[in-house]
């Protein structure tokens, strides 16, 4: 350049370094036409998978009854059921035997109820349990929730941790292998402090994994109160702004954890040697709320193991086994390991970063 | 001592068992080229590498205009690594404005200085593409725009030159050139020894993790000189051959190299020569840097 030198109007701060490193996460991150499509399609995925839920809940095919006069005002008077009136008994079984309607209701003289069923070759049930008599059921202990439910929010919760947390533990450990392959990583650490540049790749996977969670929230909002399940938002409402609490803490993390892992490696291909423990760690609170969502005791336990305690803790809130103060004392544990992460995490990443060729040992990227 | 000027004093650095770096001293002065040479795994590399703080040394000190080099002062350096990196999927302008930017110029500074500077180089019309898709020559441009973005004051190029044609050499040497008689203090090392040679005021010979030789170029050559001749006849030029106290290094017909054990034998042969006629050439002969740098290391 031809112009005299003149010096930086200001030299950066290390916050100004660290944000100049988000935003370039972020901005290649959106870039990517892999990443936005796939992100699309897991937002349709969700979508589709709220509406269907909710519309399925919601309008069950009414079964066909053929019912004569006598008997029509009694079957009409059930839920789900569409009528089809008849002259006589003979008109109905015509109608049952033709397969119109599931079942027919005639009137019966002798028994004691005055009607009678007639099916072609099985007993539909739910007419029958509609018209018996039941005696009144008082239950002492109710269910907090459907088990079905309590599945699904658990397997919800487990899917959506593992997605996030594997995608942008994957992207942040490629993005440090990349700058360590191609040796950007000199020209930075020239620049900026490691611990900023380490902070900056953090920061802007956290924000990206956070948008996903919070777009995957809000479309799941959405759809609840479109399809009327309003019962179930209001349920679900807490333990899902507890997830992303949660969820924002672990993803710090294991983003430094992921970050120190790939930087003792050298070359993408090696990315799966060290982050393998890690990928196992974010793939077990998955299995594990999938196989004991229904025993208390291994929930309580991974509530508060700050791997599982983002998938455990709201599946807990949400059945309603959590006292208030126990997501308190999990935050807390989760708060403290996420500490210790960032410093083992920069120490093995400030170690290790420099050091091409074979993968560095754990111990010597410790020691330094 | 002038705020730019650049000392090392007692450098040393091992890994494990082996010493790479033993007790480096030597200076990089503000306005000044200053080669940098030495075999591979002389220790080139690993010096810049502490001078630019990615590196920590066991022992010694870096100072810059006579105080330890600070962080803040680090970002007034411009380095350019010995192996070539810049984000293979991000344009080149952008690529050079994020790093303007991480040395602390405002986003409109920062791009108004990549743009004209990526001209200067001949860049101007790639600005948008990705740097992935450059020539090596290009990539190596698009490097060397990286170093020098922040205008610094202190310039580290590991192999500025490796992988440029001709034509990319001079256009480097030029800039390089200009910043030098800007004021800034540059060190660069090269396998290159004739554009070093061609480029450099100053010379460091490494070898082994120690320094073999430092000085101005001119310095270095007297102190190497190994009064040497060559005298051109149109005659036969082999009666020096009996000449007390002159060394036939090589001999063909009417020329002939020599090495003589004085200025004075030199006078008496070139008075000889006339006297016998015919002279067409008497030219002391200066060592090359590749002559120098053999005998150095040697």
């Amino acid at each position: 350049m031809t112009n005299a030198p003149t010096s930086p109007a200001a030299s950066t701060s290390p916050a100004q370094a660290v944000w100049l490193v988000a935003e370039r996460e972020i901005g290649s991150k959106l870039r990517s036409k892999a990443f936005m499509i796939s992100t699309g399609i897991l937002l349709l995925i969700a979508l589709a998978g709220v509406l269907i839920g909710g519309f399925a809940s919601k309008s069950p095919t009414p079964d066909a009854v053929a019912a004569t006069s006598e008997t029509a005002a009694a079957v009409e008077a059930l839920p789900n059921v569409k009528v089809t009136e008849v002259a006589d008994r003979a008109a109905a079984e015509k109608l049952v035997l033709d397969d119109e309607v599931i079942a027919a209701v005639v009137p019966a003289t002798g028994d004691p109820l005055g009607i009678a069923i007639l099916a072609k070759d099985d007993a539909p049930t739910a007419l029958v349990m509609g018209l018996s008599q039941t005696p009144h059921v008082e239950l002492l202990k109710p269910a907090d929730t459907n088990p079905f439910v309590r599945y699904l929010v658990a397997i919800g919760f487990g899917i959506v941790f593992l997605m996030a947390a594997s995608t942008f533990g994957g992207t942040i450990a490629q993005s440090v292998v990349e700058e360590k392959q191609t040796r950007v990583v000199e020209l930075l650490i020239s620049a900026i402090p490691t611990r900023a540049l380490l902070a900056g790749k953090v920061i802007g996977n956290t924000v990206l994994a956070m948008a996903q969670i919070v777009l995957l929230a809000a479309i799941a909002v959405v759809g609840l109160i479109v399809t009327g399940q309003d019962e179930l938002l209001a349920g679900i409402g807490a333990p899902v702004l507890w997830f992303a609490v949660f969820f924002l803490f672990g993803f710090i993390l294991l983003a430094s954890l992921y970050a120190a892992a790939a930087a003792m490696v050298s070359r993408q291909e090696d990315i799966g040697s060290t982050t393998m423990p890690l990928m196992m760690l974010v793939m077990a609170p998955y299995f594990l709320v999938i196989f004991f969502n229904d025993n208390p005791l291994v929930l309580t336990i991974m509530s508060y193991v700050p791997f599982s305690a983002p998938v455990a803790m709201p599946v807990r809130l949400f059945v309603g086994e959590a006292q208030w103060w126990e997501p308190l004392l999990s935050l807390v544990i989760l708060l403290a390991t996420c500490i210790a992460a960032i410093l083992v995490g920069a120490k093995i990443y400030q170690n290790s970063l420099l050091r091409m060729g074979a993968r560095v040992k754990l111990g010597e990227a410790l020691r330094g | 001592m002038s705020s730019g000027h650049l000392h090392l004093e007692g450098i040393t650095k091992s890994y494990g068992a082996r010493t790479v770096l033993d007790g480096i001293r030597f200076d990089v002065a503000p306005g000044r080229l200053t080669g940098f040479v030495g075999g591979n795994g002389a220790g080139k590399t690993t010096t810049m590498r502490i001078i630019l703080g990615v590196l920590a040394a066991d022992a010694g000190t870096v100072t810059l205009g006579g105080s330890a080099v600070s962080t803040a002062d680090r970002r007034r350096f411009g380095y350019m690594p010995e192996e070539r990196g810049l984000y293979p999927k991000m344009k080149v302008l952008e690529q050079v404005v994020y790093l303007a930017r991480l040395h602390g110029f405002g986003k409109t500074d920062a791009t108004a200085r990549a743009t004209a500077l990526l001209e200067e180089l001949g860049l101007g019309e790639r600005l948008n593409d990705n740097i992935e898709s450059l020539s090596l020559g290009n990539q190596q441009r698009a490097q060397i725009a990286a170093a020098l973005v922040h205008d610094p004051e202190v310039l580290i190029l590991d192999e500025p030159f490796s992988g440029l044609d001709p034509l990319a050499v001079d256009v480097v040497a030029g800039v390089l050139q200009t910043r030098a008689a800007q004021g800034a203090s540059i060190l660069f090392s090269s396998h290159q020894l004739d554009v070093v040679e061609r480029l450099c005021d100053d010379l460091i010979i490494i070898a082994g993790g120690e320094i073999r030789a430092a000085g101005s170029r001119e310095q270095l050559r007297e102190q190497h000189s190994s009064l040497r001749y060559r005298l051109t006849t149109a005659g036969d030029a082999g009666w020096l051959r009996s000449e007390p106290g002159v060394q036939v290094v090589d001999f063909e017909g009417g020329t002939a190299l020599f090495d003589v054990d004085g200025a004075h034998t030199a006078e008496r042969v070139l008075r000889d020569a006339v006297a016998r006629g015919g002279v067409t050439g008497f030219t002391p002969q200066h060592p090359s840097l590749a002559q120098i740098f053999k005998e150095v290391i040697a």
